[in-house]
């Protein structure tokens, strides 16, 4: 019987450093469907997760598979699954569901090319506006993309401790290249890495209210079968959880699910600047892609041209402001991503023609190589 | 004022969020006689309550978890049962029971449906048959008998409707009865069975919708009961494949399977957890 955190050095995949870090985020249950190129983390964990107590279950299709991870949370268990295109399309039902529900979940997207069945083993990073706005109805989510198999490792960990802290589901967004890519992976000691939990309840089990918010705007969360006779639902809810068809109900709830995040972005945002300091050109990258924007850093800084590479860690929330202060003294932007401009978008509005925003981008298949980069910057600036 | 007579409680006012009441359902509907016999079950069974939960999809009898006064949960439309089985699965100490109609959990939700029953998740199901989307207005369902009337049918149903009771049998359901709410002890009395059966349990209850079935279909809400007393026959050795739905042959009433078998939690532990675990996993359950 192996322990779930597995300290040590490893050389191993994006896919199975993402198995292992969910383990050592406390996962305890994963409810999947094999798809390419994620099946990898269900077949790790599969193995996994029984002994160390927790439970795997192929389910039937994706919405199931994130249907049971919802319910598995709601018993107080963390609990994730893992997808790509078509699976993630499937799913979207259900993440709206955890967001309305406050029901914390990880769910990791191996991004591969699209749209419908596309390039099913060849990568790329088509899903981020998916991501933001997949499901229906306006809503605040957090997404991460990580850009090594050792960073989703630590990701993965991240993703639970915010999933658990703001009640959100957590997306891990990253891609074919990253999930089967092979590299060292160092697993630290269980003792140094922090998990956090959902906040429980306290007081009262008669008078709890499951949506009355606390401090940072999260309300405490009580799990099946502890005594609290909770009622939870996806449609519109009061504090008490009772379902309530009203404008002003709409607004209370809505007021709570989008302001836990936006009143916290200073907590959750993530970024990496690298040589950005003195740069004048900005370019924007994520995950695989922004292996490529910081070789394409060094050779644009050896040819004269004062590039610098800000990497998104959480795609979302976006990170707005840092766009806006940059924007106010750069020569303009560039934003490198395996999609045909969705980032970029964003990089385009929060910069408001400040500065001009350019774009990389690829459908998808292959990765951008830095090549492209060092011309667009020759070409545009 | 209308202050609530506090001598006349309901003896399920315990198990019910009396500040939700009225409920959404329509005069005639058998969807309250199929709930109160099932609070009736949970209450008369013995389990513990407050281990006890309730999940439903979406639809009128969906609205059953928000009435009941446990742990309970209105997902998405099909999706109760992989809701239920994750969370049977990540706390096995938990009652589930699943309340929800047969749009949700035969249309929608029919390929979850068949899996839970496959796994032997130890999960009770009960099905209001309504034969028709309620919610929505009346539309065909997939229990829907042959040339019926709907919304979506006005010249007749052409498609033949499911026998759930076989569909569960061939899926490899523990449990399988089939009622009316006419029915209403009998039915009682088999969801209390189907809850304390170990592994998937499936109890049908057929069940009137004056409003948006029985009007296009010639059918009051008291023909309905007539037809549940007159064109019934309780057979509780039929054979699952006797028993579709068609009133004017006779429709068969019953308790048809009851077995045991590992449920799907059983087998996990057995097949997948390593042996020293499983001891460890078992000392220290009170």
């Amino acid at each position: 019987m192996r322990p779930a955190v597995l300290t040590g050095e490893y050389f191993m995949t994006g896919d199975v450093a993402c198995a292992e870090g969910a383990l050592a985020a406390g996962c305890r249950f994963f409810g999947g469907y094999p798809i390419t190129p994620a099946t990898e983390i269900a077949e790790h964990i599969s193995g996994r997760l029984p002994e160390v107590g927790g439970t795997f279950i192929q389910m039937e299709d994706e919405i199931a598979a994130i249907a049971s991870v919802i319910g598995a949370s709601c018993a107080g268990v963390k609990s994730m699954t893992a997808t790509s295109g078509p699976g993630f399309s499937l799913m979207m039902e259900n993440l709206g569901l955890a967001i309305c529900t406050e029901t914390p979940c990880v769910l990791v997207n191996v991004q591969r090319a699209g749209p419908s069945t596309g390039l099913p083993t060849q990568g790329a990073q088509g899903d981020m506006m998916q991501a933001r706005w997949g499901s229906h109805g306006h809503y605040e989510i957090i997404a991460l993309a990580p850009s090594s198999p050792q960073e989703i490792f630590y990701q993965t960990i991240d993703a639970f401790n915010l999933s658990e802290t703001y009640r959100v589901p957590v997306l891990i967004m990253t891609d074919e290249m990253i999930g089967h890519l092979s590299e060292r992976v160092v697993i630290p000691d269980a003792k140094t890495i922090q998990t956090v939990s959902r906040p429980s309840p306290k007081g009262r089990k008669d008078r709890f209210n499951p949506y009355e918010a606390g401090p940072n705007g999260v309300a405490p969360m009580a799990a099946a079968g502890e005594g609290y006779h909770i009622h939870v639902t996806g449609l519109t809810h009061d504090q008490r959880g009772y379902p309530v068809m009203t404008v002003e109900a709409q607004e209370w709830m809505m007021n709570q699910l989008v302001g836990k995040i936006r009143r916290n972005l200073d907590d959750i945002i993530r970024t990496e600047a690298y040589r950005l300091e003195d740069a004048d050109i900005v370019i924007v990258s994520y995950g695989v892609s922004a292996r490529t924007s910081l070789a394409a850093v060094d050779e644009a800084r050896d040819q004269g041209i004062r590039a610098g590479l800000l990497r998104l860690i959480t795609v979302w929330p976006f990170p707005e402001s840092q766009i806006r202060e940059l924007a106010k003294r750069v020569k303009g932007f560039l934003t490198v991503e395996l999609n045909l401009g969705q980032m970029h978008l964003e990089v385009e509005r929060c910069a408001a023609g400040r500065a001009p925003a350019f774009l990389v981008g690829h459908p998808g298949g292959t990765i951008i190589p830095p090549d492209d980069v060092i011309q667009a910057l020759k070409e545009h600036f | 004022m209308n202050q609530p007579n506090k001598q006349l409680r309901h003896p399920l006012d315990d198990l019910l969020r009396t500040d939700r009441i009225p409920h959404i359902w329509c005069p005639g509907c058998g969807i309250g006689t199929a709930f109160s016999a099932c609070l009736t079950a949970m209450k008369k069974s013995g389990i513990d309550l407050e281990k006890t939960v309730m999940i439903s999809g979406i639809g009128c009898s969906g609205r059953g978890a928000g009435y009941v006064n446990l742990d309970s949960y209105h997902t998405t439309h099909g999706r109760a049962i992989p809701f239920a089985t994750g969370m049977k699965l990540a706390n096995p100490e938990l009652n589930v029971v699943v309340f929800s109609g047969d749009g949700d959990l035969f249309a929608i939700g029919g390929n979850h449906f068949i899996h839970a029953a496959r796994r032997n998740v130890d999960l009770t199901v009960v099905c209001v048959n309504n034969f028709n989307y309620g919610m929505t207005g009346g539309q065909v369902a997939a229990t829907t008998p042959f040339m019926a009337r709907t919304t979506t049918t006005p010249a007749g149903n052409p498609d033949a409707p499911f026998n759930l009771p076989l569909l569960a049998y061939a899926s490899g359901a523990s449990y399988i009865a089939r009622w009316t709410i006419l029915h209403a002890r009998d039915l009682m009395e088999s969801i209390q069975e189907a809850i304390l059966n170990r592994g998937f349990s499936f109890v049908e209850v057929l069940s009137p919708c004056p409003v948006n079935y029985g009007r296009r279909n010639k059918e009051k809400a008291m023909d309905s009961m007539r037809i549940y007393q007159e064109r019934t026959l309780i057979r509780n050795d039929a054979r699952p494949w006797e028993l579709d739905i068609d009133f004017d042959k006779g429709v068969i009433l019953g308790k048809f399977i009851e077995t045991e078998r590992p449920t799907c939690t059983d087998r996990y532990d057995t097949v997948c957890r390593p042996k020293e675990l499983l001891e460890e996993m078992k000392g220290s359950k009170p």
